[in-house]
C-alpha cells in the first residue's frame, strides 16, 4: 500500500516519549523519497498518455498518485520537523554540549541545524544588554528559598525579629 | 535606593512621552507583561523598553551589592530580590522565544505586512532570531528532503504547514479599566452576537480573540 513507509516514520516518533530522540531513520526516508520518484514517473507517463490518447479513465489514478505524493511529503516533513523540535528541546535541557548518546542519533544535517540554532540563540542572549547579555537558559525554575536561613548572633537579630523582618527558626 | 527610571514611550499621537517609573513600578510592569505573555495564545507586542530598564536595574543592584559590606543581611535580601527579578525576566523572554519558534512563518509574515507606525510584536533582536530560525529550518528541509522530491513538489509553503496560534482559546482575565459594549461573537450558529460590559476589578473567563485589543491597551490583565 502506498505511503506505508511514510506512516511508519510518523508512527516511530509518535511512539517515542518526549525528550527522547531515536536514531535518524535514513533508510526509511530514502524509501519514502524513492516511492515519490516512482509515483511521479508513473504519473508523468500516464499524463502523457491521457493527453495524447484521450484516456480519461487514467485521470483518477493520476489523482490518487498525486494524493499519495502529497501525503508522503507531509509525513516526511512532519518526521523531520518533529525531530528538529526534539533536538531544540535538548539545547534547553542539556546545554550547548549534547551527550554522546544523543549525538550518535543525529544526522550530520541535524547537527548542522543544531549548531546554527545554538549560535542564533547565543547571539540573541548576548544582545540583551549589560556586559554579557542574559543567559535565559538558566533560572528555569523560580527561586526556591522564600526565606533565607541565617546564623546570626542573637543581639543582631532581635530588633529585626521584633519588627517582623526576621523569624526565629528553631531547627 | 529611590532611583527613578525613564521609560520613553509613545503616546497615542505618535510623539515620545517620558514616563518616569520607580523601580517597584518597573518590576510591576514586568510582571504584568510576563503574565500576559504566559497566558496569551499569540505573541504579544514587544516591550523592549521594559526589558532594557530591568537589565539596567539588575546592573545597578549588582553594583550596590559589590559595594556593600560582606555579611550584611541586606546583601542576602537584595540578592534574593535580584534572583526573583532575573527569573521573571528570563521566563518572560523564554516564553516569547518559544512562541516565535512555534509560529515563525506567521509571525514573520505579519512583520512583513506591518504598516508604518504600527507597533511590532518583535524586538529587532527577536526579528533577527526569527529570520535565522526560518532560514535554518528552510535550508534543512530543502537539503534533506525537498530537493530530492519531484520538481512540482519541491516548494513547501510553511505558512500552510505550520499551525497558527489558536486565538479562540479561553483565557482568564481581570479588568483594570471599565469597558463598555464589548461584542462577543457566538461560538455556535444557534447563538447570536451579544454585548457585555466589563466592570473594573471583575474577573472573567473569555475567548482570547474577543479581548485581544484590551490586553494590548492594558485595559485587562491576563491571570
Amino acid at each position: 500500500m502506498f505511503c506505508e513507509k511514510a506512516m511508519e516514520l510518523v508512527r516511530e516518533l509518535h511512539r517515542t516519549p518526549e525528550g527522547q530522540l531515536p536514531a535518524f531513520n535514513e533508510d526509511g526516508l530514502r524509501q519514502v523519497l524513492e516511492e515519490m520518484k516512482t509515483l511521479y514517473e508513473q504519473n508523468q507517463s500516464d499524463v502523457n498518455e491521457a493527453k495524447s490518447g484521450g484516456r480519461g479513465a487514467l485521470i483518477s489514478t493520476i489523482k490518487l498518485r498525486h494524493c499519495c505524493l502529497l501525503r508522503n511529503r507531509r509525513c516526511a516533513a512532519a518526521y523531520l520537523y518533529d525531530r528538529l523540535l526534539r533536538i531544540r528541546a535538548l539545547r534547553w535541557e542539556c546545554g550547548s554540549v549534547l551527550p554522546n548518546a544523543l549525538r550518535f542519533h543525529m544526522s550530520a544535517e541535524e547537527m548542522e541545524w543544531f549548531n546554527h540554532y545554538k549560535k542564533s540563540l547565543a547571539t540573541y542572549m548576548r544582545s540583551l544588554g549589560g556586559d554579557e547579555g542574559l543567559d535565559i537558559t538558566q533560572d528555569m525554575k523560580p527561586p526556591k528559598s522564600l526565606y533565607i536561613e541565617h546564623f546570626l548572633p542573637r543581639w543582631k537579630c532581635e530588633q529585626l525579629i521584633r519588627q517582623g523582618v526576621l523569624e526565629h527558626v528553631l531547627s | 535606593m529611590a532611583e527613578e527610571l525613564d521609560l520613553t514611550g509613545q503616546d497615542s499621537d505618535g510623539g515620545s512621552e517620558e514616563v518616569v517609573l520607580t523601580p517597584a513600578e518597573l518590576i510591576e510592569r514586568l510582571e504584568q507583561a510576563w503574565m500576559n505573555e504566559k497566558f496569551a495564545p499569540e505573541l504579544l507586542e514587544s516591550k523592549c523598553e521594559i526589558v532594557e530598564c530591568v537589565m539596567e536595574q539588575l546592573d545597578h543592584m549588582e553594583e550596590n551589592l559589590r559595594r556593600a559590606k560582606k555579611g550584611d543581611l541586606k546583601v542576602s535580601i537584595h540578592r534574593m530580590e535580584m534572583e526573583r527579578i532575573r527569573y521573571v525576566l528570563s521566563s518572560y523572554l523564554r516564553c516569547r522565544l518559544m512562541k516565535i519558534e512555534k509560529f515563525f512563518p506567521h509571525i514573520l509574515e505579519k512583520e512583513k505586512t506591518r504598516r508604518e507606525g504600527e507597533s511590532s510584536s518583535l524586538s529587532p533582536e527577536e526579528f533577527a532570531f526569527a529570520k535565522e530560525y526560518m532560514a535554518n529550518t528552510d535550508t534543512y528541509l530543502k537539503n534533506v528532503a525537498l530537493k530530492h522530491m519531484p520538481p512540482n513538489l519541491q516548494k513547501m509553503d510553511l505558512l500552510r504547514s505550520v499551525p497558527k496560534p489558536d486565538l479562540d482559546s479561553y483565557v482568564f482575565l481581570r479588568v483594570k479599566e471599565r469597558q463598555e459594549n464589548i461584542l462577543v461573537e457566538p461560538e455556535t450558529d444557534e447563538q447570536r452576537d451579544y454585548v457585555i460590559d466589563l466592570e473594573e476589578g471583575s474577573q472573567h473567563l473569555i475567548r482570547y480573540k474577543t479581548i485581544a485589543p484590551l490586553v494590548a491597551s492594558g485595559a485587562v490583565q491576563l491571570i
